[in-house]
């Protein structure tokens, strides 16, 4: 894919609240120190006035973001998903969810392909914690297109929103012109008919390399891009059940509490039958090194995509 | 401040403590003791200083007030109750299934509430949030918070307060309830706080220390605050715990306490005794 272009959907967040900024006055931005990671100083350069450097202290961060949604204006807060979804978790419920205020959360550097930082950064439970706070949506995109669109929603969307975006520059997968967004839907990217893998962030990419390995091999590969995570698109899920009778969730996030755990729910509780396994990464925590190393070692790769699909 | 201007703000307070009591007494739970070391604070924020209207509770130039300490909730719903934005009768609804009093006030449920809080220390962050707003969105409105002595242990206030110096809040009033208890026991012996008026200036802030049971040093306060340019304020009131009903003075078991039959008989004769005395003279 050397020939595709890629962008890191952190790049992505800061160009696409640069957009919103201009088209809406009332968007306001909360960083914690990390501006020049996050990409929200990509706003900050045109709306200094705006943007609001909290220092380092998420938890403070989200329940002032949470005081100034209560003012009417619509703030975005971000900083790495460690510390925006794991330190600052009960302010997040407390403050932002329990009342529902109209907070965005831009969280980057989510997943293990934070790479040389280790463990310590590399949030795998952010799924699962933003999940279980009642009115709380939560996405994660698959390439820049989806990231900007989704940016956009969240704003469109009135109450708590919780993004999670990537450090690694990722393959654009859609077509800016033709695309259209919507918080809820999945998205069939490839049709397929023997096995369906549900994937979302960078593991889209991966799944799509996957069927097309497999796809040699004369196995049908359905590909769903499943950027919200919550609330899930119950019906694609079930959809693909039915007609595939296999599924293969694939994400960048613990098995525990994620996508994949979502997915079984609905399918357990339909009793549709339907095999299904998780490929995400397993109990245990991450470790430092370049982030492709780090996605091959821990299966988040089309080659490990291709290898569970093909017994399954 | 005219003597019958603070004989009304004496009536309010009774009246607030006596909701305080109807309110914990029905729900055989809450917290009266720091709802009663602020009851003055409360009585004199909904009926002299905020710019409230109970007509209108959404009014986006209103003031705002965040209880920060949460858990004395049933001070804050008294005194909305007596100032009008719901009926006084509604206290005795406080924290039963179905009623809109939940144990720690919900913005989305009570009228006049502008925060949902409880969780300590959030907040006076949530405060700083709507003073940074009310600033960048060019509103002249004031945000108010009142936090407690024990609450100000968790290292968000101090991000909070730290927050609000960088951004020049001179719109926001951090009131602090020194009442010298918390559950455990005394603030000193649990965690101490203190010095607290030194550590607010260290943080920027202009102070004022006052008795929170004397409405003239609160006017004088309040006005101070508002004089203030530049810096955040913060008035740190000297409470008694308990305010108000003689067997809950200063006494820490009565944190987190409903009063029973018999005490809930004895602290509405004392303060309707109160309550008889003022409108008497």
């Amino acid at each position: 894919m050397a020939d595709v272009k890629k962008i890191a959907t952190r790049e992505s967040y800061g160009n696409a609240l640069k957009e919103l900024g201009a088209a809406h006055d009332d968007v306001i931005v909360f960083d914690a120190d990390l501006s020049n990671a996050t990409k929200t100083n990509t706003f900050q350069k045109v709306y200094p006035e705006r943007h609001f450097n909290c220092g380092i202290a998420e938890g403070n961060m989200m329940a002032v973001a949470a005081g100034a949604a209560s003012m009417g204006l619509v703030p975005f807060a971000s900083s790495f998903a460690m510390f925006a979804a794991g330190r600052a978790f009960e302010q997040v419920r407390n403050s932002i969810g329990y009342p529902h205020l109209n907070v965005k959360i831009g969280a980057t550097h989510g997943g293990i392909s934070v790479g040389e930082d280790g463990a310590s950064h590399q949030c795998c439970e952010d799924f699962a914690l933003m999940r279980s706070i009642p009115g709380m949506v939560v996405m994660s995109p698959a390439d820049d297109v989806e990231a900007k669109a989704m940016v956009r929603a969240a704003y469109e969307h009135e109450g708590p929103v919780y993004m999670r975006f990537g450090r690694s520059a990722v393959p654009v997968i859609h077509d800016e012109e033709s695309y259209s967004f919507q918080i809820g839907k999945g998205e069939v990217l490839r049709e397929g008919t023997d096995v369906a893998v549900i994937a979302n962030g960078l593991l889209v990419a991966e799944a799509l390399e996957a069927a097309d390995t497999l796809a040699g091999e004369g196995i049908s590969v359905r590909v769903i891009d499943m950027a919200t995570i919550k609330p899930l698109d119950e019906a694609l899920v079930l959809k693909a059940a039915r007609e595939c009778g296999k599924i293969v969730t694939a994400e960048e996030h613990s098995i525990i509490g994620g996508l994949g755990e979502a997915v079984c729910a609905v399918i357990a509780e339909s009793g549709v039958p339907c095999k299904v396994k998780r490929i995400g990464v397993n109990d245990e925590f991450g470790h430092s090194g370049p982030a492709a190393a780090l996605l091959k070692q821990f299966g988040l790769s089309a080659e490990h995509i291709a290898k569970v699909v093909l017994p399954a | 401040m005219t003597a019958n201007e603070k004989k009304q703000l004496q009536i309010a307070a009774c009246k607030v403590r006596m909701g305080i009591i109807e309110g914990t007494h029905a729900a055989k739970a809450g917290h009266p003791g720091g709802s009663l070391s602020a009851a003055d604070m409360f009585a004199y924020l909904y009926f002299k200083e905020l710019n409230i209207d109970p007509a209108d509770p959404k009014n986006p130039d209103r003031d705002r007030f965040v209880l920060s300490k949460g858990h004395t909730a049933p001070g804050l719903y008294a005194a909305l109750a007596n100032r009008g934005f719901f009926p006084v009768e509604d206290l005795k609804t406080l924290r039963q299934i179905g009623s809109y009093l939940q144990g720690h006030p919900n913005m989305d449920t009570v009228p006049g509430v502008d925060m949902s809080t409880g969780s300590l220390g959030q907040g006076v962050s949530a405060a700083c949030g709507m003073a940074l707003a009310a600033k960048h969105m060019g509103k002249t409105c004031r945000v108010y918070t009142l936090l407690g002595d024990g609450e100000i242990e968790e290292g968000e206030v101090w991000e909070a307060l730290m927050f609000a110096h960088h951004y020049k809040l001179d719109n926001l009033c951090v009131i602090i309830d020194n009442n010298g208890l918390q559950i455990d026991g005394p603030v000193t012996e649990v965690m101490s706080s203190y010095p607290i008026p030194d550590k607010l200036r260290a943080f920027g802030f202009e102070v004022a220390e006052i008795d929170g049971h004397d409405f003239g040093q609160m006017e004088a306060a309040f006005a101070k605050a508002k004089e203030t340019k530049g810096v955040p304020f913060a008035i740190v009131m000297h409470t008694t715990k308990g305010k108000g009903v003689s067997y809950m003075e200063n006494q820490v078991g009565w944190h987190g306490k409903a009063p029973n039959d018999a005490e809930y008989e004895q602290a509405m004769g004392e303060l309707n005794a109160q309550l008889a005395g003022l409108e008497a003279e």
